[in-house]
C-alpha cells in the first residue's frame, strides 16, 4: 500500500475552523468569565493564541492565555533517548476555581493530554478543564474524550497528522500521510 | 662443573666492550667464555649442546643497576625468585635489588639475606645495594664495609632522595674506601611534596599536583658538585629531565665521578600518558615532555647517560586501582625494557644495536664493577640472545614477575629475549 | 522532537563537551528555572529513579543543591557522607563503586577530594556519574550555572570578558568555568597572586593580570574564588590581611571601573578577605541569583543524563506517534 499526502484544511479552512471552536469554547464556558485558555506546547500555544484572540475579538474581553509543555510529565520518558527538548511552561495565573480549556493541535492516543491533566493538578484545582483539539484522529489509548473538536478524520496507526502554522512552518495547513483507519 | 659446554651458533655476536660485531659462533665451557668467531666443527669430549642462533643478537648479558625486588616486606607484590625469574625472562643477566625493603636492606644480614635467596631462585643474579642511612632514615650513615663485605655492591636510600647535603657528602667519602657508588634518587622533598606527576599544562588541567623539572635538577647538581667536592662516584638514578642532561654534561665534562641512568619509560612515553589518569602512567620521577624525552635520547646516544636501568616497581593490582593521586608510583619494567628500547631508540634510528648493549650490558656491569658485561675469552659466560625485530603484543598477565602494573599494555613492540644464560647455564629459553 | 545532541552517560568536567552540548544544558536550564517558582515544586520526571549523593567531601549547598534538583524531578535520593559510612573505615573507592552498583542505582552524584576520582567511577559503573567537585580539577555544574547566570544579565556569552580572581591553582571552578567560557567564546583572564597560579596558565588560553586595579578596568563580570584558608597555612600568601589590601574586590576598586561590573562568588564567601561586604550585597552581585540558578542548571543536567534506555525503546515502540 502506498502512502499519499492529502490536505485536511487549507489556511482558510483552518482558520474558520478555529473561530468556530472559539465560538464553541465560549458556549461551552456559558460566557467568558473564569475562562483560561492553555496551549501545549509546541503547536497547540500557537492554536490556543489564536482561539483567544478570536475570543477577545468578539467578546471585547481579555481571556488569559497560558503555555504548558508536558515533556517532564510524558509517561515514556524512561524509553525514550535523547532525551526531548524541554520548551517553556507560561502559567503565571492561580487556576483555582476556573474553567481551565486545553488546546492542542491533534489528538491520538490520548497520552498527551493526560501528562498536561497530571501537570494542571500540580499548579491547582481548576473548577473544570475542558479539551479543544483541532484534530481528532481516533486511535485512543486512555478514556480521554475532547469537547470542542476542528475536525475528525480517520486514520489507520501507521499514518500521520501534520499540523502547520504560520509562526513556525511559514504557512497555516493540516495534511495527513497513509492509510484511512476505521 | 656438570654445566654441559654450549655453543651458539651463528648469531650476530655484539659485544661494545671490544668493539664486536659480526656474524659468528660463541663457545661456552665450564661457564665461561672459550671462544667466539667462525669456529667451525666443535670436537671436544663430554656434552655440548648447540643452539642455532641465526637471525639473533648474541650479546653480553644485561645488567639492572636499579630494580625493587619487594622481599622482604612484600612479598606478596614480588620476591626475589619472582624478580629474578622477570629479569632472566628479560634477558637481564644480573639485576641490582634497591634496599627500600621492609626492613630496610641496611646491614651484613639483611645482605646477605638477598644473596641467599638469590641463589636458591637460579635465575638471574641479583646483586644487592645496601642503604645509605639506617632505615633510610637520612640521619646515621649505615655500616657500608660490613654490607660490602656480604656482597653488597653500592649504595643507595632509592625511593627517598638524601636530604641532608651533609649525610650525602658524608656518604660520598666514606664510600670512596670500598670503591663502590653512592646512587641518589634525585628530589627536592619540598619542591616535590605530594606531587603526583610532572609540573605542566597537563597537570594544571588535570587538577594534579605537579613536582617541577627542577626538583630532580636541583639535587642532580648538589650530588655533582659534591662529587667534586669529596671525588667520590656519584651515580644518579633514573635521570628524567633535559636539565639534568646538561648538569651531567657540565659535570662530565669537568671530569667529575659522575655516572648516570636513564629507565626506558622516561624515553618512550612522555606526561599525556597521565590522561585520563591513567595510574600505570605513574611514576617517580614522572614522566616528563617530549622535549625532555629527546634530550635524553641524545643523552643515552652521546654517553652523558652511562646506563639504562628499569626501575623494576611492581604494585599489587588493587594498588593503582584508586585515585591516581593516592595511587603508589612505578612500573614493572625487567620485561619490557629491551623491547621498549629497541623499539624507541634503536628502530627509530636513535642509537644502534651494539650502543644499546652498551648501555644496557656492559656499561652498568663496568661502572657498578659487576662481573659479565664482556663477551671476552676467559670472562664469565653472562649471555643473551635476542631478536631485535620480532613484534609481541604486551600482556601483562603473561610476566613472570607478580607486577602487572605497565603502561605498556596492549602495546605491539619490536624485541623478544631467545635465550638468557648465566655462568654458562640456560636460565631462560624462548618459548617456540 | 528530540534534543540535537546528547550528553552521553555522564558529566564528568567542560573541558570535553562541546559548545552545543553546553548550550543544550543551559538551554534545559531555562524552563526548569519556572518549576522552583510553582506552588508545588515538582515534577514526575524522575519518579523511580534512585540516586546517590556520594560526598566524600563536606560540602553544604551543592549536596543542597543536588538534592532539591532530584526531589523537584521526583527522584529518590539517598545521601552518603563521608562521616558515618564505610568510606571512613578505609574502603577504597573501588569497593564503593561496586557496592553501589550491586544497589542497582541509576545515577551517582560524587564530590571527592582527589582529582579524577569522578572519572575513576565513571569508568567502573554503568550509572550515570556526575562529577560535584573533584580535587582541584573540575566543578562542572559550578561552572554552568555561573555561565546560565552571567547569560541571564548579559543575554550572551560570546565576547563576554570574565576574569576569574583569586586561588586558581586549587580550584576546580576555576577550571570549569574557563573551558565553558572559552568554548561559549567569551573571553577569559585570571588574576591573583602568582604563587596560586599554576605556573602553566598562559597555556590555558587565558590573559592573566597581575594587579586586580587592571582586571577590574578590563572585565564585564568577575567571578571571585573563595580563598581556602589553609592557603595561608601552606605558605602560598603572608596573610588574609594582605591579600584583602592587594586582592580583595573592594566598593572603592570598582567604583574606578569605566562600567559596573557584575560580581560572582561561587561561595561560601569569605567577607573581608577576596570580596567586601558592600560588593557581596551591592547592587552589581548575583551570588543570590547563582544559588537559584544552580537548582535549575542540575535539574536540566539530571534530566539529560537520565533514562534513554534503549531496550525500553523497543518495547514501547508505536506508542509516543501522534
Amino acid at each position: 500500500m502506498t502512502d499519499h499526502q492529502s490536505t485536511i484544511l487549507d489556511g482558510r479552512a483552518m482558520d474558520r475552523t478555529l473561530r468556530r471552536m472559539a465560538d464553541e469554547i465560549v458556549e461551552l464556558n456559558d460566557g467568558t468569565d473564569d475562562l483560561i485558555i492553555v496551549g501545549i506546547q509546541r503547536r497547540g500555544v500557537q492554536l490556543a493564541a489564536r482561539i483567544v484572540s478570536s475570543i477577545n475579538e468578539r467578546e471585547g474581553v481579555d481571556v488569559p492565555n497560558g503555555a504548558l509543555d508536558i515533556t517532564l510529565y510524558r509517561d515514556d520518558l524512561q524509553t525514550v533517548g535523547p532525551r526531548p527538548v524541554v520548551g517553556p511552561t507560561n502559567l503565571p495565573w492561580a487556576i483555582d476555581g476556573k474553567c481551565v480549556v486545553i488546546v492542542d493541535d491533534v489528538l491520538y492516543t490520548g497520552r498527551t493530554v493526560r501528562a498536561a491533566l497530571d501537570e494542571l493538578a500540580d499548579f491547582g484545582r481548576a473548577r473544570r478543564i475542558a479539551l479543544a483539539v483541532l484534530i481528532d484522529r481516533g486511535g485512543r489509548e486512555l478514556p480521554i474524550q475532547p469537547d470542542v473538536v476542528g475536525k475528525t478524520v480517520k486514520l489507520a496507526s501507521g499514518g500521520r497528522v501534520d499540523v502547520m502554522v504560520k509562526e513556525l512552518d511559514d504557512r497555516d495547513a493540516v495534511t495527513m500521510t497513509g492509510a484511512e483507519g476505521k | 662443573m656438570s654445566t654441559p659446554a654450549l655453543l651458539l651458533r651463528g648469531g650476530r655476536l655484539v659485544d661494545p666492550s671490544q668493539g664486536l660485531n659480526e656474524i659468528g659462533d660463541l663457545l661456552i665451557v665450564n661457564g665461561l667464555i672459550e671462544g667466539s668467531g667462525h669456529l667451525g666443527e666443535i670436537r671436544r669430549d663430554g656434552a655440548l649442546e648447540t643452539i642455532d642462533c641465526a637471525g639473533q643478537v648474541v650479546s653480553p648479558g644485561f645488567v639492572d643497576v636499579h630494580c625493587h625486588l619487594r622481599e622482604p616486606g612484600r612479598e606478596a607484590v614480588e620476591t626475589i625468585v619472582t624478580g629474578a625469574r622477570a629479569a632472566a625472562a628479560g634477558g637481564f643477566t644480573a639485576v641490582c635489588a634497591m634496599p627500600n625493603t621492609d626492613p630496610v636492606t641496611d646491614n651484613q644480614a639483611a645482605v646477605g639475606f638477598i644473596i641467599r635467596q638469590a641463589q636458591r631462585a637460579g635465575a638471574a643474579r641479583v646483586y644487592p645495594i645496601g642503604a645509605i642511612s639506617i632505615g633510610q632514615m637520612g640521619q646515621t650513615l649505615a655500616e657500608f664495609g660490613e654490607m660490602v663485605g656480604a656482597g653488597a655492591v653500592a649504595v643507595s636510600d632509592d625511593g627517598k632522595p638524601v636530604v641532608s647535603a651533609q649525610l650525602m657528602r658524608t656518604a660520598l667519602e666514606y664510600a670512596r674506601t670500598f670503591g663502590i657508588p653512592v646512587a641518589d634518587h634525585c628530589e627536592e622533598p619540598t619542591l616535590a611534596a605530594n606531587g603526583a606527576m610532572n609540573e605542566g599544562i597537563i597537570s594544571a588541567r588535570l587538577g594534579l599536583r605537579g613536582i617541577p623539572a627542577e626538583a630532580e635538577e636541583i639535587m642532580a647538581i648538589r650530588d655533582i658538585l659534591l662529587a667534586r667536592l669529596t671525588g667520590g662516584h656519584i651515580h644518579l638514578c633514573h635521570m628524567s629531565t633535559k636539565g639534568s642532561v646538561e648538569l651531567i654534561r657540565w659535570g662530565k665534562d669537568r671530569h667529575i665521578n659522575v655516572t648516570a641512568e636513564v629507565c626506558p619509560h622516561h624515553l618512550s612515553l612522555t606526561e599525556e600518558a597521565v590522561e585520563g589518569y591513567d595510574t600505570n602512567a605513574k611514576m617517580n620521577p614522572p614522566l616528563r615532555t617530549a622535549a625532555d624525552v629527546a634530550a635524553l635520547q641524545e643523552a643515552v646516544k652521546d654517553g652523558t647517560i652511562d646506563v639504562i636501568a628499569t626501575d623494576h616497581a611492581p604494585h599489587h593490582y588493587d594498588e593503582k586501582e584508586r585515585e591516581f593521586a593516592d595511587a603508589p608510583n612505578g612500573i614493572v619494567g625487567l620485561e619490557t625494557a629491551l623491547a621498549v628500547n629497541l623499539t624507541w631508540l634503536v628502530h627509530r634510528g636513535v642509537i644502534d644495536v651494539p650502543m644499546l648493549v652498551e648501555r644496557m650490558a656492559c656499561a652498568p656491569a663496568r661502572i657498578f664493577k659487576l662481573p659479565g658485561g664482556t663477551l671476552r675469552r676467559g670472562s664469565v659466560a653472562d649471555v643473551t640472545v635476542f631478536d631485535p625485530d620480532a613484534p609481541w603484543t604486551v600482556d601483562p598477565a603473561r610476566f613472570r614477575s607478580k607486577g602487572r602494573n605497565t603502561p605498556y599494555a596492549g602495546h605491539t613492540l619490536r624485541g623478544l629475549v631467545g635465550l638468557t644464560v648465566v655462568e654458562g647455564r640456560v636460565i631462560h629459553r624462548r618459548e617456540q | 522532537m528530540t534534543a540535537s545532541e546528547s550528553l552521553g552517560k555522564d558529566l564528568l568536567g567542560l573541558e570535553h563537551l562541546s559548545s552545543d552540548q553546553i548550550r543544550l544544558i543551559l538551554d534545559t536550564a531555562e524552563p526548569f528555572k519556572e518549576i522552583s517558582e510553582r506552588a508545588i515544586k515538582k515534577v514526575p520526571t524522575l519518579r523511580g529513579s534512585t540516586i546517590v549523593n556520594l560526598f566524600f567531601e563536606a560540602s553544604t549547598r551543592t549536596r543542597i543543591s543536588f538534592e532539591f534538583a532530584e526531589k523537584r524531578l521526583s527522584a529518590d535520593s539517598v545521601n552518603v557522607a563521608s562521616t558515618g559510612s564505610s568510606v571512613s573505615k578505609g574502603e577504597t573507592l573501588v569497593d564503593t563503586a561496586r557496592n553501589l552498583e550491586a544497589m542497582r542505582i541509576d545515577m551517582v552524584v560524587i564530590r571527592h577530594g582527589a582529582s579524577g576520582a569522578a572519572q575513576f567511577l565513571a569508568e567502573r559503573i554503568e550509572s550515570n556519574v556526575i562529577n560535584a567537585g573533584d580535587g582541584t580539577h573540575e566543578h562542572p555544574t559550578q561552572g554552568l550555572l555561573d555561565m546560565l547566570t552571567l547569560r541571564d544579565r548579559f543575554k550572551r556569552l560570546a565576547g563576554l570578558r570574565v576574569c576569574i580572581c583569586g586561588d586558581v591553582l586549587h580550584s576546580r571552578v576555576a577550571r570549569s568555568n574557563i573551558w565553558g567560557l572559552q568554548k561559549m567564546g567569551a573571553e577569559v583572564a585570571v588574576c591573583g597572586p602568582r604563587s596560586l597560579l599554576p605556573n602553566a596558565i598562559a597555556e590555558f588560553g587565558v590573559t592573566v593580570f597581575e594587579r586586580i586595579e587592571d582586571a577590574i578596568q578590563w572585565a564585564d563580570a568577575l567571578n571571585i574564588l573563595r580563598l581556602q584558608l589553609e592557603r595561608m597555612q601552606g605558605g602560598y600568601i603572608p596573610s588574609l590581611r594582605e591579600y584583602n589590601r592587594v586582592f580583595g574586590v573592594s566598593r572603592e576598586r570598582l567604583e574606578r571601573a569605566p562600567k559596573d561590573i557584575l560580581i560572582l562568588h561561587p561561595g561560601p564567601m569569605n567577607r573581608g578577605v577576596e570580596i567586601d561586604s558592600d560588593v557581596a550585597d551591592g547592587p552589581h552581585s548575583v551570588i543570590l541569583n547563582q544559588v537559584t540558578n544552580g537548582v535549575a542548571v542540575r535539574m536540566a543536567v539530571l534530566y539529560l543524563l537520565a533514562g534513554g534506555r534503549p531496550e525500553l525503546a523497543e518495547a514501547a515502540k508505536g506508542g509516543g506517534a501522534r
